[in-house]
């Protein structure tokens, strides 16, 4: 431990029974792919929304030689993200960074990172609403009872929506997956551009919902499949731009409005993985 | 051919009463013992004072009332039906494609258009939609329901004009066995004249018919046989 | 007396080698004595409509629902002769199983639309739901076939992707007819399939049922406390009067020569015109 590790708290903040029993839902989850383990969730100092499902999960898996990044719609300099990298680093004293590279564990929201994840890496998605079929069928009762006999026509029915109302499969975010071919999973509001980066990841993939105390996972070298129609293929975003600052031409880009004309400029929502590909071009290796 | 094989109805014994549990229980007896054969080819007309129950006896033929005693044997192709015990479903088939009932009443859903009430018991059959809808017309004009109310339904016409596409609507299958419970009443000489055609026809196909018609004319021209429904 | 336990004739044979569609042995299910519906038995043969009358309180509603397999009764045995799993007994089975005969099989139109339709998704999606639920995933498909089927309903096909909140009762009802058709099921339990409904609406409602289920060959099971939408579409009738059947036979036979005492109050309690 480091010298800045706040007193009084336990490590990660987490009292080490907390923790295992948390650590017994992930395994839970991560021993059947993409199903919703309950768990008792804890109070964190952060209000829910704010990241509390996934703070529970990184302090359970957290150790003394992680490092940790955290990141809120791609960017390590946000509040959010910036809060809770802090409280890591107050309550666990290990080692933060920007860097996807260097990074052991990737708590995040919204996004996951361009750079490929690698078989000694860990992602935490912090999730709002774990239930994909909650929008067809508000019962919760009715959805376990769903998932649990592989009940999943019904999920069609917001894609089918979509496309009679837009003429294209509009859903942009919060795409639903199929998972190892058994469980439909809600991949947390991640834009669909990032679905094909959950299927066969090397890394493990842990989903943490603190509002609702659901725990979910998605082992390494899973099968992750996006819905779609046999006539409607799942496609993802595409952008005529390239980003303005590192010229990338295959990321998610977000739009950025410069002044009060409306002038507007697309930019990496990845920032690490932007500043990585400019430190390059102005060093090549 | 034999009697025998030609028989299409066969009434025995049968008997008929009616009890009404909510006026004091007080039951009637209709039908004592009733028995009557039809052959194929023959009209028989029932005759007989108001309430002596020619309609009862007309009504159990059509399975449309139950009877307490007796057999009511109808001749169902190569089958015999004794529709007194028979399954709901057997009678069922067996007015879909054997046996008609033509009353003056017609009873239809509101909505459904003249044209479609007279055809659908043929439709029902299985026939080609055109194949119907050519019989229907002809039967309408036969029995001159103006072509404007085809396409009408029939619950705004005239008492006169529904109760001759109720005649339309029984006559468009070839049933071998036809009731016609005074579907002349209050008719017109013209019309009346048509109908007594349709029953000569049916009768000439080998229907049996049973009937019941309170006017002297069309029973001496249909009639093989005059039966009094106190004397079967 | 009844016609339930009319034996069959000899020369009736084929009449009795068809199976029928379902078997009901004994059904129980009381939640207070008078309260439920009990002692049912009979059989509903393929291509039958049967009608379930009688006054409200009557048990119509609760043997309807356990008919269905949404309300365990507290003994006896609904046996379904299915296409896809063979004889089986609904309680006896599995739920999985139940649970796609309601989806494939089976339909059921409730009296209130909206507990038969998804009031939140579009016309075409209600109907698309069955379709998406049994394994299609063509959309352009599956649209297709909501689109007839509206037509086969009478809605105007420009209506496809309006919600049902923006229909009429009547519309409502005849979508939710369409969303079960679908699927082309054998069996359909209707509760009261026109309740609620003008009478002018009712007309074009039991006009359309009357044909689908003659062309279709449906069989029916129709709970209805109204005798004219029983006499229009059953071809044969149960009488229920505090949780047991009084009589049964053919419907015409039950409403014009009815013989227990309460099928004659509730057949002259109508108004005629």
């Amino acid at each position: 431990m480091n010298a800045a590790t706040a007193t009084g708290y336990n490590f990660a903040y987490l009292d080490e029974q907390s923790k295992r029993m948390i650590r017994r839902a992930i395994l839970k989850g991560v021993a059947i792919p993409g199903y919703q383990v309950p768990f008792g969730g804890r109070e964190m100092p952060l209000p829910h929304g704010w990241g509390t499902g996934g703070m529970q999960v990184t302090a359970s898996v957290i150790g003394e030689a992680d490092r940790l990044k955290v990141i809120d719609q791609g960017a390590d300099d946000t509040t959010n993200a910036v809060s809770i990298r802090r409280f890591f680093a107050s309550t666990a004293g290990v080692e933060t960074t920007e860097q996807t590279a260097d990074a052991t564990l990737i708590q995040t929201r919204h996004r996951i990172p361009e750079r490929a994840l690698q078989e000694n890496q860990i992602l935490i998605y912090q999730v709002p609403i774990p239930e994909p079929l909650r929008f067809i069928e508000p019962r919760e009762s009715e959805t376990r009872k769903m998932h649990a006999l592989s009940e999943y026509g019904a999920m069609q029915v917001k894609l089918y929506e979509d496309v009679a109302r837009f003429g294209h499969i509009a859903t942009s975010y919060d795409y639903p997956v199929m998972v190892n071919g058994r469980y439909m999973m809600d991949p947390s509001p991640i834009p669909k551009f990032d679905n094909p980066k959950m299927d066969m990841m090397p890394a493990l993939q842990l989903f943490g919902a603190g509002f609702e105390k659901r725990i979910y996972a998605v082992p390494p070298y899973t099968k992750v499949e996006s819905l779609d129609f046999d006539d409607y293929p799942f496609e993802v975003q595409s952008w005529e731009e390239n980003c303005s600052i590192c010229g990338s031409n295959h990321s998610f880009l977000d739009e950025v409005i410069i002044d009060d004309a409306g002038s507007k400029m697309f930019v990496c929502s990845d920032t690490d993985y932007c500043r990585e590909r400019v430190a390059q071009q102005e060093n090549p290796a | 051919m034999s009697m025998i094989e030609t028989t299409m109805i066969n009434v025995s014994g049968v008997e008929k009463s009616f009890t009404l549990h909510n006026q004091g229980g007080a039951s009637f007896e209709v039908l004592n013992n009733a028995s009557l054969q039809v052959q194929a080819g023959e009209c028989v007309v029932l005759h007989g004072q108001s309430g002596a129950g020619k309609s009862t006896f007309l009504k159990a033929l059509y399975a449309n009332y139950s009877v307490n005693e007796g057999s009511i044997v109808l001749r169902d192709g190569e089958q015999r039906v004794d529709i007194t015990s028979a399954l709901p479903r057997r009678i069922i088939a067996l007015r879909r494609q054997t046996l008609g009932y033509v009353s003056q009443f017609l009873r239809v859903i509101p909505r459904v258009p003249t044209l479609e009430v007279v055809m659908q018991p043929l439709l029902d059959l299985g026939v080609e939609r055109e194949i119907c809808e050519a019989k229907a017309k002809e039967l309408l004009s036969r029995l001159n329901v103006p072509e404007r109310l085809w396409h009408l339904a029939p619950s705004t016409f005239s008492g006169g004009e529904q109760q001759r596409v109720n005649i339309a609507r029984g006559f468009i299958v070839d049933y071998p066995i036809l009731l016609l419970d005074e579907p002349t009443a209050s008719l017109d000489a013209n019309n009346r004249r048509v109908v007594v055609e349709l029953i000569r026809e049916a009768k000439q196909r080998g229907a049996a018919i049973v009937g019941i018609f309170h006017d002297e004319d069309i029973r001496d021209a249909v009639a093989d046989r005059l039966v009094d429904i106190k004397a079967i | 007396m009844s016609n339930a336990a009319a034996q069959l004739q000899p020369n009736e044979g084929e009449w009795q080698d068809i199976e029928p569609l379902l078997s009901v042995r004994d059904i129980n299910k009381f939640y207070a004595p008078g309260k439920g519906c009990g002692n049912i038995n009979f059989d509903l043969y393929p291509g039958e409509v049967l009608g379930i009358v009688g006054e409200s309180g009557s048990g119509k509603s609760t043997l309807l629902s356990c008919l269905s397999a949404r309300l365990t009764p507290d003994s006896g045995q609904v046996i379904y002769n299915s296409e896809q799993f063979g004889a089986m007994d609904l309680y006896a089975c599995e739920e999985s199983q139940r649970r796609v005969l309601m989806r494939s099989e089976w339909g059921i139109v409730h009296q209130h639309a909206r507990d038969g339709l998804r009031m939140n998704v579009s016309a075409g999606a209600n109907i698309g739901e069955r379709l998406m639920a049994v394994g299609e995933r063509h959309y352009g498909e599956i649209r297709e076939k909501a689109a007839e089927w509206l037509q086969a309903v009478e809605i105007d096909t420009g209506r496809i992707d309006d919600r049902p909140s923006q229909f009429s009762g009547g519309m409502q009802q005849r979508l939710q007819i369409a969303r079960n058709l679908v699927t082309h099921p054998n069996l359909i339990f209707m509760d009261e399939p026109t309740g609620g409904l003008d009478v002018s609406v009712q007309a074009k409602l039991l006009d359309l049922l009357r044909n689908l289920v003659s062309r279709l060959g449906l069989s029916v099971i129709i709970v209805t406390h109204d005798l004219a939408v029983a006499r229009l579409l059953a071809h044969r009738l149960m009488v229920m009067r505090r949780g047991e059947v009084v009589e049964t036979g053919l419907t015409d036979q039950v409403l014009d020569d009815p013989q227990h005492p309460y099928t004659q109050l509730l057949v002259s309690s109508i108004l005629q015109n």
